[in-house]
């Protein structure tokens, strides 16, 4: 694929989390093909592209919810501080803690009240010793939704509206305290208020955390992200990443024409 | 400001809208399917009639007694005794043996399929499972007896040697063949299948979303088995649990082949070498059965009836109301 030149900019910056050459198939199917991507500290990265180009498969490679799937198949390295998370020693599990994950659609546990929903990754993990009220509070509040939920904490999770349910979401994963979070298209099922306040808490939490979200919204991936890479998958070929830089060198500037036809809304 | 409900206007006249079927094949149809429907709920009205009216005379002379006595003996024309006592409670007894054998099975067979065994594999899998349910009921009683009734007799001996301590694995006779506890697996055997194929389905229909967050969360399989998939799956669980617990109760034939029937109750003794089921008292007695006797057994199987019905209500409401998420 082409020119990554506006990667330079970025390796000043401290590497948090590092794709080498991912290659995934699918079976037979060759998916995606040498992604190597740079997530610094503290940094918002967009994944925009579209459908289809594996997007979403890439995202799951980062924390081993890909080879879940049977006919999954690997190569590359995903480096976390440095350590290569797919080495045989490595407990997926582990990866897990530290890299949180959330849903393109809103998918609380029903059988559970919101508190309980809160520190199920911990009861799931088996976590022992937590203080469990100000874990609540705590990621409740880092996740903005404190305020709407405190007063019924016992409620159904599923009592929620969807956009409140998907903040939930991002709370359970806060309160195993991840160092990063992938987030697959958070909105897309969501209304524009509630994409607003999503928006708003990737804001907030980029203070703290590493944070890659897939988007098919332009608009949003310029919102949210310091940088973004253009996905792509032509013609039965493996997708790809055809540019990746600051997100505003990515739509003002783009270097490759595909990015400027795409960004521009002219395929995708 | 003029409001709605103050126009002037007149209401017009409701027009006619084609709720109903209006096409003549359309109406053939309804009428076929309203057929049905009526006559399945009127075949079942008819079969309580028919057994109430056979069991009026017997329930009416025996009272209470009836249910909770421990006596039959149609001998004395001048005073015949009728009591289903042991049969009942060893019916429920067995039902319970054989459903707590046939849940984990079931349960982890469902398991297997759903969530670890490749594609080819499940259908494998799903189809032996559904083959057991195709077996005749008989050929499963006669390899009760025959082939399964010595092996069970020794893991009875082998639990009272080791746990014997405790009342539910006492043997005081010595024998351990012809026990509730045999009887119990004749039945599990036979009701996996429906508890297998209905909590497959369940597993099947959970969100696999809700199940991959819990692996996000860096659960392992079994937390995520333990505290997400089965408590969302319960309610539907125990529907099926229920449906095969009225299967249990209702099994004959099998029964009928390793029970050793008896009139002296057997209230937890699982593996004492005596038990009682209803139906397959019906089958022991009804060939030889005096008329007075006949209607006395259609007593009992009014009885069993009444309970099979109960069990599908409870099943019902147990099912609509531990899964309020979904609609
Ligand atoms: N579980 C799977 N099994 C087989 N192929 C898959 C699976 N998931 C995704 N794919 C294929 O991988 C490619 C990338 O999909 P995906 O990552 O979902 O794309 P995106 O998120 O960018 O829309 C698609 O061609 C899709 O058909
Ligand atoms: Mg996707």
């Amino acid at each position: 694929m082409s020119d990554l030149s506006n990667a330079a900019n970025l390796s000043t910056i401290e590497a948090h989390l590092r794709s080498e050459d991912v290659n995934v198939w699918f079976g037979e199917r060759h998916v995606l093909r040498d992604v190597s991507l740079t997530f610094p500290v503290n940094q918002v990265t967009a994944l925009i592209g579209p459908s289809g180009c594996g997007k979403s498969t890439f995202l799951r490679t980062l924390n081993r919810m890909h080879e879940l799937i049977p006919s999954a198949g690997f190569a590359g390295r995903i480096l976390l501080d440095g350590e290569d998370i797919y080495e045989p020693g490595v407990d997926p599990t582990n990866v897990r803690l530290k890299i949180g994950m959330v849903f393109q659609k809103p998918n609380p546990f029903p059988t559970m009240s919101i508190k309980e929903n809160v520190l199920s990754g911990l009861k799931l993990s088996g976590r022992r010793g937590y203080d469990a009220t100000e874990i609540v509070e705590t990621s409740l509040r880092r996740a903005s939704i404190w305020n709407e939920v405190k007063d019924r904490l016992g409620d159904p999770a599923t009592s929620l509206s969807g956009g409140q349910q998907q903040r939930l979401c991002i709370a359970r994963s806060l309160a195993m305290n991840p160092e990063v979070i992938l987030m697959d298209e958070p909105c897309s099922a969501l209304d524009p208020g509630s994409t607003r306040r999503i928006e708003e808490t990737i804001e907030e939490l980029s203070e703290t955390m590493t944070i890659v979200i897939v988007t098919h919204n332009m608009q949003q991936a310029q919102r949210v992200s310091h940088q973004t890479a253009f996905f792509l998958a032509e013609d039965g070929n493996p997708g790809g990443v055809v540019e990746f830089g600051k997100t505003e060198d990515v739509f003002n500037n783009p270097i490759d024409l595909r990015t400027n036809d795409y960004v521009n809304g002219h395929f995708g | 400001m003029s409001s709605v409900s103050e126009s002037s206007k007149p209401v017009p006249a409701k027009r006619k809208l084609a709720a109903k079927p209006h096409l003549v094949q359309d109406k053939v149809f309804f009428g076929v399917a309203r057929a049905a429907a009526v006559g399945a709920v009127g075949i079942v009205g008819l079969i309580l009639a028919y057994l109430l009216f056979m069991s009026w005379e017997t329930l009416a002379k025996q009272g209470f007694n009836f249910i909770f006595g421990s006596q039959w003996t149609a001998a004395d024309p001048e005073n015949m005794i009728f009591q289903i006592g042991p049969m009942l409670w060893g019916s429920l007894l067995i039902a319970f043996n054989g459903v707590i054998l046939a849940v984990p099975m079931a349960i982890a067979a469902a398991y297997f399929i759903e969530f670890l065994a490749t594609s080819r594999i499940a259908k494998i899998a799903t189809t032996v499972v559904d083959l057991l349910a195709a077996i005749p009921s008989i050929v499963i009683g006669l390899w009760g007896v025959g082939v399964f009734t010595p092996v069970a007799a020794h893991w009875a001996e082998l639990l009272n040697q080791n746990l014997g301590f405790l009342p539910l694995f006492k043997n005081e006779a010595g024998s351990f063949v012809g026990s509730p506890f045999i009887a119990g697996w004749i039945v599990a055997v036979m009701i996996v299948p429906i508890i297998t194929s209905v909590t497959r389905e369940i597993f099947s229909q959970l969100d696999r979303d809700v199940i991959n967050a819990a692996t996000a969360l860096g659960a392992s399989r079994s937390s995520t088995f333990m505290k997400v998939i089965l408590p969302t799956s319960s309610g539907g669980i125990v529907g099926g649990v229920l449906l095969g617990l009225g299967r249990a109760l209702g099994e004959t034939v099998a029964i009928f082949f390793v029970l050793n029937l008896s009139f002296e109750i057997n209230w937890v003794d699982v593996i004492e070498g005596r038990g009682g089921s209803i139906a397959s008292m019906i089958v022991a007695f009804f060939g030889a059965a005096t008329p007075e006797e006949v209607k006395a057994l259609i007593a009992a199987g009014l009885v069993l009836f009444v309970i099979t019905l109960l069990i599908n209500w409870l099943a019902a409401v147990i099912v609509a109301k531990a899964q309020p998420w979904r609609k």
